[in-house]
């Protein structure tokens, strides 16, 4: 059993709100810099920063998990793993034919761009990431679960856009891996106020929009190697002890 | 001055999607709001919630509450299941056709005046 440091909420250039020097070559350095093994890329409603990053990290010895932070029509953000590239792609399919037609304004929002392995701009998307899609947040958890991802409604403990302050407690019927605690705030002094999520499994990442933020916290996954099986199973609730995410156990 | 949810619903054409038979309920305020958390430290029995929000936990959170009724505005489109959700619970769910600032706006007016 291994235990490999995980930062799994990470945005980059292509997020309306991400800094710029967020690119895929400066994030790789960065976790490395940390100390980190593994990270996911999560962009708002877009998934165009993902391969370009999980290539370097190959190259760099970083495993990269392909994600996205969706914006549903309720407006929760939720964190959405995937296991493989296909997979990645259908999604991307299904955010492009859910999202706005709203304009982006970069000089309100920032730039919204893809890039390459040396940071040139490949892409710059034009519609808003920003805004919500049309999709409930149970058709996107179903989404996820029939592509074989993970899916984690993000900072529950945010007072904006999050599963909480939007639909004020966790519907009953809403199939989750996880919920996601942002820095403000650790999963242990959150349940102590939510005692109702005791049950729970939590993530606890940086949500990083800055190079400074990257690893600000992070999980520990204890498991036999960095793959996704490894990874999928430790959101396993039925006592799968092959893999866990350290977070209660330390 | 207090209403009946049937006095509103005829004087401000809301269509009644749910909880029909509990129209009877009288109304002394509203409150608007869009974040169920919000709702649910705020909203007080008796009053009507102005609200877009769709998702099935509004009746959850209306049931709590004991609010007379929810407004949803701007005609949004309801997933049946809320609607038979809402139905089960006892929650009354009227229609409104107009942005949630007419909709308080003239509802505010009428419970307002004497």
């Amino acid at each position: 059993m291994n235990c490999f440091h995980a930062d799994l909420h990470i945005h980059t250039c292509l997020s309306p709100c991400g800094d710029l020097e967020m690119s895929p070559r400066n994030i790789i350095r960065t976790a490395r810099e940390r100390g980190l093994h593994m990270i996911a890329i999560t962009d708002h409603n877009s998934t165009l920063n993902v391969v370009v990053t999980m290539e370097i990290g190959r190259r760099e010895g970083i495993y990269v998990i392909a994600g996205c932070e969706v914006n549903t029509c309720e407006e929760v953000h939720c964190l959405c793993y995937f296991p493989h590239l296909h997979a990645l792609q259908v999604f991307q399919l299904y955010l492009e034919g859910r999202m706005t037609s709203l304009p982006n304004d970069p000089d309100r929002f920032g730039y919204q761009v893809a890039v390459d392995a040396n940071d040139r701009i490949l892409y710059e998307e034009k519609r808003s990431l920003f805004v919500g899609i049309d999709a409930e947040i149970e058709g996107v958890a179903a989404e996820v679960h029939r592509l074989g991802g993970v899916f984690v409604p993000a900072h529950i403990d945010r007072r904006s856009n999050s599963l909480l302050s939007q639909l004020g407690f966790v519907p009953f019927g809403l199939s989750h891996d996880a919920l996601e605690m942002s820095r403000a705030t650790t999963p242990s002094a959150f349940v102590q106020k939510h005692p109702e999520l005791a049950e729970e499994l939590f993530l606890h990442n940086s949500d990083a929009h800055y190079l400074k933020d990257i690893a600000a916290v992070y999980n520990r996954f204890y498991m036999e190697q960095l793959s996704w099986d490894c990874f999928k199973a430790a959101f396993d609730h039925t006592g799968n002890k092959d893999s866990f995410i350290g977070y209660f156990y330390d | 001055m207090e209403k009946s949810l049937i006095q509103l619903i005829e004087v401000l054409g809301y269509r009644c999607l749910a909880g029909q038979v509990r129209t009877d309920r009288m109304v002394h305020w509203g409150y608007v709001s869009d974040l169920l958390s919000d709702v649910m430290g705020k909203a007080q029995p008796g009053m009507v919630w102005i609200t877009s929000q769709v998702h099935s936990n509004i009746v959850a959170v209306a049931a709590l509450k004991e609010v007379a009724a929810i407004i949803v505005v701007n005609e949004r489109q309801i997933d049946p299941d809320v609607l038979a959700q809402a139905e089960k619970e006892g929650v009354v769910i009227l229609s409104s056709g107009m942005p949630a600032f007419e909709t308080a706006g003239r509802l505010y007016a009428q419970l307002k005046s004497d």
